[in-house]
Formats: C-alpha cells, structure tokens, sequence
C-alpha cells in the first residue's frame, strides 16, 4: 500500500468528494454563482482538512449545473490552501483527454501540492462531452482503456514509445514535471456494477467504487470480483487499495438528516441525469445495512464499521454537497465528521 | 395529470385510428387532462446509443423528454412479425432502466389475426414491468374485422377502449394517492 501513500495500520481512511455540481438549493431556488461555489469549494477543501480528512476529490462534468470542468485547475487553488491532506479527481475523464496533459497537470499538482496529489479516472455517466470535445460517442470503451494504459504508462516510465488508435504515438518521449516520489496514485473509477471492477482488477490498479443506494452486501460482489480479478493476473489484492464513495449527511437525528438531504438528491438528480431518487429507495437508506450513510453521527459510525468488516477497504469518501446543500450544512457536517465520526472510525479501524 | 398516447409504428393507420379514438374519448371524460399524442410516425427518430435521453436532440429529445415527464402513458401497438415493431422497441431502449417507476401504463394493441392475442402478454408487459411500470393488467386488442377505412365498426371495440381509458385514469388517482401518502408516512 505505500505506492499509494496509504498506511491501513492508521486505520481507514477519510475522503470527501465533490462533482462541483452548480445546483439550485431547492428550499430557496436560489443558486449561488460559478464563482462563490469554486471559492466555497476551496473553503470546504480547508474545513475539511482541519477537521482531520484524509482525501479530498473534485470531479468534471462538462454540462449544465456543473462548475469544475477545469477541476484540475481547482484542485490546485485546494493545493495552495491546504498541507496535509491528500489531493485527487473524481473522477478525470482520461477518454476525451490526452493522457500527456492530464499526467502534465496532475504531476504539477503534486510538486506544488508537495507529493499530495493523485488521478482517478473514469469513463463520464453523461456523454456530452464527447460531442463537446470531439469524440465519437462509439469509441466509448476502447477511447477509455487505450487512454488509461497510457496514462499508467507514463506514470511508470520516465521515456516513454507508445502508439495507439486514438492518439499520435510518442517516440522517446518525456512527459515531465515528474511527480515528487517518482508516480502518481492512479485508480479506477468504477461504478456499482462489477464488469468495470473486474477490468481494474485485471490491470492491477486501485479501485474508487461510488455508489448511490441498496444493500452493502451488493456491493461487496463488486469488491470481491475485482479482487478475483487482480489475483488471477499476478496481483496481490492485499496490495491494492481499495475506496468506496457514495452520500454522505449526518444531522443529530436519522429523521432529521433524511428530511434535510433528501430534497437536495431528489432535486438535484432530476436536473442533472433527468429522474428523481425515488423517496422509498431514500428512506430504505437508513437501515444499517445499507451503503448510504445518512441519520445520526452514532448511526453512520456504526454503518461505515459494517462497511469496513464487509468490505475490508481502504478509504471512504463522502459525497455530502450535492444539489446544492448549503455551506453552513456543510460546515455542520464536517463538524460532526471531525469531532464524532473519524475519532470513533480511526479509534476502531487502526491497527495498534 | 400529464397523459401520454404513444402510437407505436411508423405504418399503417389502425394502430392510429384506434389510439385518436382513445385520445378523443379522454379528452372529453378527462378534460382536466393534460393529454399529448406521439405518433411514432410523425417524428424523425435516431436508434438507442445508449446515452442519457436528456441528452438526445431533435425529435428524439423530445420523444423521450415527453414520455418522461408523464404520469400516464397508454401505449398503440401493432404485431409486426409476431412482436411488437422495432420504432416501439427502441422507444423502450431510449429510456432508463426505471423509467416507468410511478408511471401507470395501459395498453391497446391491433393485429392481423387473433393468433397474436397474447404478443402483448409475452413481450410488451415483460419490457413493462421491468422498466417498474404500474400497468393496466386488462388490455384492448383489436382486430382487422374491427377496423373499416380508418373507423372502428365495432361497438364492443369503442367500449372496451372507454373502459381502458377510464381504467388508465382511476389507476393513475389511486397510485398518485397511495404514493403521497405513503411517502408522508416517511416524514421526510
């Protein structure tokens, strides 16, 4: 696990992850401009490192109600804001990028970050960014692994001779800054579904699992599968880290967290992938063994340990600012994160 | 209340001919209903590519956006090669998995021969219920003899319609209302 900067003996660790969602706070209908949401993303970068998070992430959207298409520029105003905390996208899209760019500005990100910086990449859930960027929607599957192979290689290999199908080949070529330690900390971003799971597995790489709702148990197929998969290509799984990533509000009731969450998700997922979350599926979400980790701080340390027993995983990544959740909620959450939540993971999860 | 008529086939007229009569019938019991008809037939639509349907353009966008945003749908259907047709079809693969989830849906089918009776039963409610549909259980099936230059001639039909009307409205009232109160009991 040192590759990817992560000591399990420290117990698991403690992400927050933003899409930089732009939405509309549904209580007021008001929706603050581009330009307070990166500066409150920012700011929710440093609470969130003073109260003792491990990670934080930013993904890109490139559509409407989004506002860090340029997330890596983002996660460098984050770099300069804070010092201890990990650093990472969630997730870089590598299939309309040119993995030489994305290595060119996530190395950069590390040297002013100090060696804190790390990639995730995924495939994107909406597609408008390949008519937007100028990629045929077809190439779908193969522009991600192409890409992907090669961004892993650069990380490996100072000089690097490389041809594809969807990019120039590179001949000798540098792709310099190199990060502080040499490499990047490089997943995969998977959905719930184990097929993306597997092929991270076969490629020997970290997996960052989000998820919406449904039984932890579910899930642990996806883990395992990817598990599987790594063992049968050479891998050592112990070896590979593995993050779970998914909603996350913590209010001093169960009641309470649903009924403050819940119009954010609903809302907030009519505008950005065209269907509401359907009320039932939510409130099911408070049983203790289900993936969502919304109700009362005791609650949700209770069901990350179940997680953590299921799952046997590296890093949790709490997605809690989405569809326009308001910054004081924030403030409360990270608060409740600081004070109760990662004493009580870290004092039960940390190997003495 | 936001209905749907969908008529499922880019041929023919009797798939049509019996959807305008349902469409008519309520309008005039349901005036409080906000009812659109798509005919499959009068729009230019692309395959499914597997995208969100938010983020198709065209007729497409609007086809799929339209179908979306109803709290009905009653759903015209012809058999073409003992199936329902292809335009149908790939309106179901333009959708979400759940796209029907909170949405009642009815269905009116017209066939060549009355060996097809239970194409709707096999395949169209199958695609249904797995895409969380409420659906009319009884449907109304028609048949050529029933049909005479664009008309349908037999009454038995024009009831059999009212009734599938009337059965797509009180279902989606009821569902509407068992819903809501049982997302109160929720209490979020």
């Amino acid at each position: 696990m040192d590759k990817y900067h992560i000591d399990p003996s420290k117990g698991l660790e403690f992400g927050i992850y933003t899409l930089g969602d732009h939405l509309p706070d549904p209580r007021t209908g008001e929706r603050i401009s581009a330009e307070q949401r990166l500066h409150e993303i920012i700011e929710y970068a440093k609470i969130a490192e003073q109260a003792g998070v491990d990670f934080f992430s930013i993904g890109e959207s490139h559509q409407e109600f989004f506002a860090t298409q340029a997330h890596a520029v983002v996660l460098s105003a984050i770099a300069q804001a804070t010092s201890k905390m990990r650093i990472g996208s969630s997730s870089t899209i590598i299939s309309t990028s040119d993995p030489v760019r994305v290595y060119e500005n996530f190395a950069t990100l590390d040297l002013i970050s100090k060696g804190r910086a790390e990639i995730i990449a995924g495939r994107a859930s909406r597609v408008g960014l390949f008519d937007l960027l100028g990629y045929n929607l077809r190439d779908y599957e193969e522009l991600f692994e192409e890409k992907f192979e090669l961004l892993l290689k650069i990380n490996e290999e100072e000089v690097v001779n490389w041809s594809g199908e969807y990019r120039a080949p590179l001949r000798n070529a540098k792709v310099l800054p190199r990060p502080v330690d040499g490499s990047l900390p490089i997943w995969r971003a998977v959905g719930g579904t184990p097929t993306s799971a597997i092929k991270a597995g076969y490629a020997g790489v970290p997996m960052f699992m989000a998820h919406l709702g449904g039984p932890a148990t579910v899930f642990k197929r996806t883990i395992d599968a990817y598990r599987e998969a790594a063992r049968r290509n050479g891998f050592d799984p112990s070896e590979l880290p593995v993050a779970t990533a998914g909603f996350f509000y913590a209010a001093d009731t169960t009641q309470q967290a649903l009924s403050e969450y819940y119009p954010h998700i609903n809302e907030g997922m009519k505008r950005t992938n065209g269907q509401g979350f359907p009320k039932q599926h939510f409130a099911q979400g408070a049983d203790p063994h289900n993936i969502m980790n919304v109700g009362s701080p005791q609650e949700i340390i209770e069901k990350i340990l179940y997680q953590h027993e299921l799952f046997g995983h590296q890093r949790y990544i709490a997605q809690i600012d989405f569809g326009g959740v308001p910054f004081d909620k924030l403030q409360k959450n990270i608060e409740i994160i600081g004070t109760e939540i990662i004493p009580a993971i870290k004092k039960y999860t940390a190997k003495k | 209340m936001k209905i749907v008529g969908l008529s499922g086939s880019i041929m023919g007229t009797k798939t049509r001919t019996a959807m305008d009569y349902a469409i008519k019938t309520l309008t005039e019991k349901f005036p409080d209903a906000e009812v659109t008809l798509i005919d499959l037939a009068d729009y230019d639509l692309q395959f499914s590519d597997g995208r969100n349907y938010l983020e198709y353009e065209g007729d497409t966008g609007y086809v799929t956006q339209t179908i979306m945003a109803a709290d009905a749908l009653i759903i015209g259907t012809p058999i073409f090669q003992a199936s329902i047709p292809a335009t149908l079809k790939n309106i179901f693969d333009l959708l979400p998995v759940d796209a029907f989830l909170d949405k009642v849906v009815s269905i009116l089918v017209t066939a060549g021969s009355s060996k097809h009776y239970l194409i709707a039963e096999q395949q169209l409610k199958p695609i249904l219920a797995y895409m969380k549909a409420q659906i009319v259980q009884t449907y109304v099936f028609i048949e050529e003899k029933d049909f005479h230059r664009k008309e349908i001639i037999n009454d038995d039909v024009l009831f059999r319609i009212q009734r599938l009307v009337e059965d797509t409205v009180v279902l989606t009232e009821t569902f509407t209302k068992i819903r809501e109160a049982k997302e109160a009991e929720y209490g979020f």
